[in-house]
């Protein structure tokens, strides 16, 4: 009986160490796409084992800068990175950085589900595969299992793992997105607007498997919905007009935010 | 507008209130120009069906007739005095008797069965009797005896092609007036024809050699067939195949993925454009001077008439690959990336599979136009008179050959009428094959349309 006990509070202790280590720190970064200049001196610390929450109205730059963590901007070529990204300590746009190797640490999940036209098993197995994560079939069907179950799929889907994943429901299609993420066992999940084309009920099942997803990655994600931000978040940045206004926990965000443009927009007054 | 002349609306208020039930001048307009349209519409579809089947038909008319051919069967005996003279059964020695010793042994036996039978063959010369069994059937009983020269001294039944114009006659195409002004045939001729019918001498039946043998010259038109076409056709369409699906994908992935848009990528697309336009015949030219004269590759064979239609069919196949490359929606290359895939693996593991199906339809209807094309193969030599078959591949390939498009033509500038059936029943063949490949290609669509 006692080891289990040892296990868990071992466990619970990692975790308040970690929240209070920064697994990402930004300084200075500016993205320009062409001549826009999308976003301006951005500073930030995202914690270990937090969820982050980005708000801010359209087209102030929170996607940009999600994309800027796991440098999917690489694949626009007009995009242009200025400034400093560390995880770990280590510089994610140094020369020598593989940006496949950064994408299989830090995951990303999309705003419209996008699964592979494939089964709902190659799906999630795909990643653990191209990175030769698995040794054999049977460590697969592991791996596969145990994110079905992470994702809270696996109740729904263990019958028909071989039926194709872009024949679930949407909310069923966007939990196996993020499975197909947390399957490369990723440090970081960075989520675009992941509820925007949920349902109520999906969307209700997917913030709930966020606050789970904490304990094992730090999550970043970007909302529209302020209610979401305020339920799944402990920290929460507002941008605007591609500046990071404001940074702080989430509580003191909402109910008493520093920034005069903080406090017009989760009162509605802009975006 | 009756409405509306008669009883114009008063007060912009009346309008407000007007009913639903009753109806109104500007919606009758606006239903009527839909009814105009429609009819437009349906005019234009009905123009172009009637088109289509008037061609259709002209063909099938003209060109059926084609697979049928008119044919005598008679008893042969094969006499060793004459196919044997030096009496020792040895093929060398047997190969000395020419078709004319074949075809005065043919003659003989025809005769002889026309008397055993009873026919009478009044007002037929001798000479006219020889003439109505084709000059291609000598040929073929010599092959048939030095193939196996155990027939010797055996009767066998043979069943030879008739004559071109007795062929046409049957077919309708030569009448008893026309004879008459025919220095080939004689209305003597065609009555015999008549009564050799009636014995079952003379019949008709499908005409397999249209598809096999080998084209025949102008005093043949009875012996000739598509086969050397055929195959020449399907060495193209494979060497096609083989050079334009591995460079037209690999174009096509690398410009539509990994190229950098700048001015030289624009420019190579404007130009791959361009190329889709550019007459065929200059890729004839082109073919000329560079694989003929320059390269050096032999004239008349597959392998130029290939390369040139590569030329012609990779714009077509690059265009096709390409926008079904970019059909495949962002969010697919997106997931790849998100989950650490690297281009490469993005590209070959979601991207083509998912670009496959508009990437075949485009390469079938690519080659199914390379099929139909005919006129740089005239340039290339394409349209001499081979009666050879191009031996297997890959030697093969550097055989003369010729194409079926280019037989159509070359058929149809042929003065005897016997001809002109003869290229329209290539024209069904060719037909037939494209109907093929379209039909290939629209299953392949269906079956694998929008899968994600
Ligand atoms: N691929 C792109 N190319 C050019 N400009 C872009 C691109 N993506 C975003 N932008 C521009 O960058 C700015 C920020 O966009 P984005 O980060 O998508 O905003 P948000 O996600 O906050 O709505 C906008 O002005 C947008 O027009
Ligand atoms: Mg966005």
């Amino acid at each position: 009986m006692e080891g289990p006990i040892q296990m868990k509070d071992i466990h619970i202790e990692e975790r308040v160490v970690s929240d209070h280590k920064a697994k990402i720190t930004a300084r200075g970064v500016q993205v320009y796409y062409g001549t826009n200049h999308a976003l301006k001196d951005v500073d930030v610390d995202i914690l270990a084992g937090t969820v982050t929450a980005f708000i801010g109205p359209s087209g102030c730059g929170k996607s940009t800068f999600l994309r800027c963590l796991n440098r999917m901007n690489d694949t626009v070529s007009s995009a242009r990175v200025v400034g400093e990204i560390l995880l770990d300590g280590e510089d994610i746009y140094d020369k020598r950085v593989d940006p496949v190797q950064l994408r299989a640490k830090v995951g990303m999940v999309f705003q419209k589900p996008n699964p592979f036209p494939k089964s709902i098993y190659d799906n999630v197995a795909y990643g653990p595969k191209i990175h030769g994560l698995t040794r054999n079939k049977a460590e697969l069907d592991e791996v596969v299992e145990s994110c079905l179950r992470k994702a809270a799929l696996w109740n729904e889907v263990k019958d028909r793992l071989q039926a194709p994943g872009t024949g679930l429901s949407g909310g069923q299609q966007q939990r196996l997105c993020i499975a197909r993420a947390i399957a490369t066992s990723p440090e970081v999940l960075l989520m675009d607007e992941p509820c925007s084309a949920l349902d109520p009920i999906a969307t209700a099942q997917v913030e709930e498997l966020i606050d789970e997803l904490r304990s094992q990655f730090s999550v970043v994600i970007v909302t529209h919905s302020m209610q979401q931000a305020a339920r799944v978040s402990q920290k929460t940045a507002f941008f605007h007009l591609g500046n990071l206004v404001e940074y702080g926990e989430t509580g003191q965000i909402f109910t008493n935010p520093k920034d005069p443009r903080t406090e017009s927009y989760i009162t509605g007054r802009i975006g | 507008m009756t409405v509306a002349a008669t009883n114009p609306m008063p007060t912009p208020p009346a309008k407000a209130t007007h009913s639903l039930l009753v109806p109104n001048a500007a919606m009758g307009r606006r239903n009527a120009a839909e009814k105009r349209f429609r009819a437009y519409g349906l005019a234009a579809i009905a123009v172009s069906l009637s088109v289509l089947g008037i061609m259709l038909w002209s063909i099938f008319s003209d060109g059926l007739s084609s697979f049928f051919q008119a044919k005598l069967t008679f008893p042969v005996t094969l006499s060793s005095e004459v196919l044997d003279p030096a009496g020792n059964g040895l093929r060398e020695e047997m190969t000395k008797v020419t078709t004319i010793g074949y075809g005065k042994l043919l003659t003989a036996a025809f005769t002889a069965e026309l008397a055993a039978k009873g026919i009478s063959t009044e007002g037929v010369t001798d000479k006219q009797l020889a003439e109505m069994i084709s000059k291609d059937a000598p040929g073929v009983l010599r092959a048939k005896v030095l193939g196996d020269t155990s027939m010797l001294d055996q009767t066998i039944t043979m069943s030879v092609l008739a004559a071109g114009r007795i062929d046409g006659y049957l077919k309708g195409r030569v009448t008893m007036e026309t004879a008459e002004r025919d220095g080939n045939i004689s209305p003597e001729q065609l009555q015999l024809a008549d009564r050799l019918k009636t014995a079952r001498i003379l019949g008709s039946s499908f005409n397999t050699r249209f598809l096999t043998s080998p084209d025949a010259s102008d005093q043949r038109p009875e012996a000739a067939g598509l086969g050397v076409a055929i195959l020449g056709s399907a060495y193209m369409m494979l060497l096609v195949l083989i050079i334009c699906v591995p460079i037209g994908v690999a174009t096509s992935i690398y410009l539509e993925e990994f190229a950098p848009k700048n001015r030289w990528t624009d420019l190579i697309e404007v130009n791959i454009s361009n190329l889709a336009a550019v007459p065929s015949i200059v890729f004839g030219i082109l073919g000329l001077a560079i694989f003929i004269n320059f390269a050096g590759f032999p004239q008349s064979s597959s392998v130029v008439g290939a390369l040139v239609l590569s030329l012609m069919t990779l714009p077509t196949i690059i265009i096709a690959t390409r926008s079904s490359i970019r059909a495949v929606p962002p969010s697919i290359r997106d997931a790849a990336l998100g989950v650490g895939a690297s281009k490469m693996q993005t590209v070959f593991h979601h991207v083509l599979p998912l670009a496959m199906p508009g990437i075949l339809t485009g390469t079938i209807l690519g080659l199914a136009s390379a099929l139909g094309e005919t006129a740089p193969l005239l340039l290339i030599g394409m349209v001499a008179f081979v009666d050879n078959y191009p031996s297997a591949p890959v030697e093969g390939f550097m055989d003369p050959a010729t194409a079926l498009p280019v037989q159509v033509y070359s058929w149809a500038s042929r003065s005897d009428p016997a001809f002109i059936e003869r290229s329209s029943g290539a024209i069904i063949v060719l037909l037939v094959f494209l109907v093929v490949m379209n039909v290939t290609a629209i299953i392949l669509r269906r079956k694998f349309e929008r899968r994600w």
